[in-house]
């Protein structure tokens, strides 16, 4: 049934692109520098995002080396950490994303495509 | 091997001194410079405050600006916690001395996935050092990270590189962990942050909370390992350290009077030493207090400053009590020379009582400290610890060479040596009052136990309290045994009027004597008068008898001229006559 409702609800969206465009999805991904896990995490977003959300995602990589006091502003703690700005509420993910279930349902995603 | 072995450590390790009150005495210089700390305890021990207190002394004190990552407390929430301490954390935050910032993490709005290292917290911290230039850091409390964050493996061995990182960086760190059932932290941090493990204690005993501090480890310092209490009040963190201080406080020859001449005189005529322990012991109502109230007096008149303790009285009915003997200290009072302090022992633990009598005596500076009684800490069975307290603030007041002055009630059915004996061996003068029962009333004899380096007397004394002040007497000692009071006054009377008595007979004597000499010689008088008569009378008849041998003898020649006879008077007859008369004479 959950199912069911989440793929309605999923199909309203796509009947109506003026309200998809609001709902565009804002990803941030904290990083420390182009480390492998830093890497395979952005690899995996972005597979991820091209499966799921298909034009109409933006991911935004913050390197905490170079602008260190967002990790205070952001209270970003653990490295590399997904944050989903947008839709809210706001969503945190740590960790190298490579458990791709994980990382739908902490986005919210499961079952977007089935 | 043997030079190895003769080598000595040629330098301590460096240490950061906390500024933390007695406890870089007990450490000897403070924590391991450069190095992570790791403090542990239970709720509410004051984990928090330790900390914060170790960065607002170091960038106060020591110029040395400390970054404190809190995981519990907010910036807002710190900063009107210590407000309460007096530290003004927003000004210091603002002169960039301190760095305040919270870690917020909320585990259930955290999802994860895959592989993670704790790298942001890296340059959250390190981005907060470079910022003040920070020498020291504060982790308070990390092991909150542990239900936050997946994987506790990875966030161990994050930890243990976090730990050595800031090794590396050299700046002195005081991580506080919540303590575990078995260890000493639940999260077992001490296996990471091994360097110093400073231990918090915050136990309820009869009633009264005791804190303690303990230092379990401490790599490469020698240190103190007792367990010492602290306590937290509007000052912050204090520790004391006391038992810790040597026995090596200069002794001072200077003598003080007691207030009271005769006991001077039994102290070898001086009173007591300067500095020196003094206690007065007795069953109820034997005149503690007043011993003490004389001395106070005595040495408010010296003009030198008098803080007392009083326990069971408060200062109005102690000082309204020794107007009645004669004892006015009320003036000394308004003079600022007499301060009192008077709370139930029940109010605060034995550490609290300790920690405010030493902040008080170090406010107030005085040259002799009352405690009356002492004996009122002592609830149940803990002896011991009174007596742990009270060897602490006896070596603290010997260390400022304060006149210390306890007064002991003792139980008059136990043996009055024996009540005391726990604290015997800290007091240098021991005055024991007890009251001696005789004749049906109660009286009270004072002598001195022990006083350490004087000759003191080792007699009893009657111990009387009157309108003008204390008075010693001296008891009766006679056949009959020691008396006191009124029995004293009788036999004292009684031994007068036998004393007169035989004076009186002596006197009686001698008028005898002098009376019958007189009668005696009255008789040789009489004697002599009646003799002289005899002898007149008999020299009379001797005379007569002379003058008739002679004329008889003249007759008789006359008669031989007469007849003319040839013959020689006979002298033979005239021979016997005369031994006639003289016999007659006789």
């Amino acid at each position: 049934m959950k199912l069911k409702h989440e793929q309605s609800k999923a199909s309203r969206r796509r009947e109506q692109p003026a309200k998809a465009r609001i709902d565009k999805w804002v990803l941030r991904l904290y990083v420390a520098g182009q480390t492998p896990k830093a890497v395979t995490a952005f690899n995996n977003l972005k597979l991820i995002c091209e499966e799921q959300l298909k034009g109409n995602y933006q991911i935004k990589v913050i390197d905490l080396l170079k602008s260190p006091q967002l990790a205070r502003d952001h209270q970003i703690l653990a490295v590399p950490t997904l944050v989903r700005q947008l839709p809210l509420p706001v969503r945190n993910i740590i960790g190298d994303l490579s458990d791709t279930e994980r990382v739908l349902v902490g986005l919210d995603l499961m079952g977007r495509n089935g | 091997m043997a030079t190895l072995k003769l080598q000595r450590p040629l330098k301590k390790l460096p240490q950061s001194p906390t500024g933390l009150k007695g406890l870089d005495e007990i450490t000897h210089g403070g924590l391991p410079k450069g190095r992570p700390t790791l403090v542990c305890g239970g709720a509410g021990c004051g984990k928090t405050l330790f900390a914060m207190e170790f960065l607002v002394r170091g960038a106060m004190q020591y110029n040395e600006p400390g970054v404190f990552i809190s995981f519990e407390e907010t910036e807002k929430e710190l900063t009107a916690n210590v407000a309460s301490l007096g530290f003004d954390l927003k000004g210091l935050v603002e002169h960039k001395k301190i760095w305040l910032e919270h870690i917020h993490l909320e585990g259930s709005e955290i999802a994860h996935s895959g592989d993670y290292d704790l790298e942001g917290l890296f340059i959250r911290i390190h981005f907060a050092i470079e910022s003040i230039g920070a020498k020291r850091v504060v982790l308070d409390t990390i092991e909150s990270l542990f239900p936050g964050l997946p994987n506790p493996l990875t966030l161990r061995a994050e930890l243990r590189r976090l730990f050595r990182w800031l090794k590396n960086k050299g700046v002195t760190t005081i991580v506080t962990a919540e303590r575990g059932e078995n260890t000493l932290t639940r999260q077992g941090l001490e296996e990471y942050v091994s360097d110093c493990v400073i231990l918090l204690d915050h136990r309820v005993n009869d009633q009264s909370s005791i804190r303690r501090l303990r230092i379990v480890k401490y790599r490469g310092s020698t240190h103190g390992t007792n367990e010492y209490p602290f306590l937290i009040d509007e000052d912050g963190f204090s520790v004391l350290p006391v038992t810790s201080l040597g026995l090596n406080y200069a002794s001072s020859n200077e003598r003080i009077s007691t207030g009271i001449p005769r006991l001077d005189t039994m102290l070898s005529g001086k009173g007591y030493f300067r500095g020196s322990t003094v206690l007065v012991s007795g069953t109820a109502g034997t005149g503690k207090t007043s011993i003490a109230a004389q001395f106070v007096e005595a040495a408010c008149k010296r003009g030198e400053r008098v803080l007392f303790f009083t326990y069971e009285e408060s200062p109005s009915q102690l000082m309204r009590n020794m107007q009645s003997i004669g004892i006015h200290l009320e003036p000394w009072v308004k003079k600022g020379l007499l301060q009192f302090h008077a709370v139930r022992p029940t109010l605060y633990g034995l550490e609290t009582h300790l920690t405010t009598s030493i902040k008080l005596v170090n406010n107030f500076d005085p040259n002799v400290v009352i405690l009356d009684p002492i004996n009122a800490f002592v609830v149940g069975e803990n002896q011991n610890e009174v007596k742990t307290m009270l060897l602490r603030l006896v070596d603290f007041l010997k260390m400022k060479r304060i006149t210390a002055f306890f007064t002991s009630l003792t139980s008059a059915v136990d043996n009055l040596e024996m009540t005391d004996i726990y604290i015997s061996s800290l007091i240098d003068t021991w005055l024991l009052l007890r009251d001696i029962e005789i004749g049906g009333e109660r009286n009270r004899g004072l002598y001195v136990l022990k006083s350490r380096g004087m000759a003191h007397s080792n007699q009893i004394r009657e111990f009387k309290l009157t309108n003008a002040g204390i008075e010693l007497l001296d008891v009766y000692v006679g056949p009959e045994g020691v008396l006191t009071g009124s029995a004293r006054l009788t036999q004292e009377t009684q031994d007068d009027a036998e004393q007169l008595l035989r004076q009186q007979e002596i006197g009686r004597k001698q008028f005898g004597l002098e009376r019958r000499r007189e009668a005696m010689e009255a008789q040789i008088l009489l004697l002599r008068s009646e003799f002289e008569a005899e002898e007149s009378e008999a020299l009379k008849t001797i005379g007569i008898e002379k003058a008739r041998i002679h004329r008889f003898t003249q007759d008789r020649t006359k008669m031989a001229k007469s007849r003319k006879g040839d013959a020689t008077p006979r002298t033979a007859l005239g021979n016997k006559d005369k031994t006639k008369t003289q016999r007659n004479v006789q």
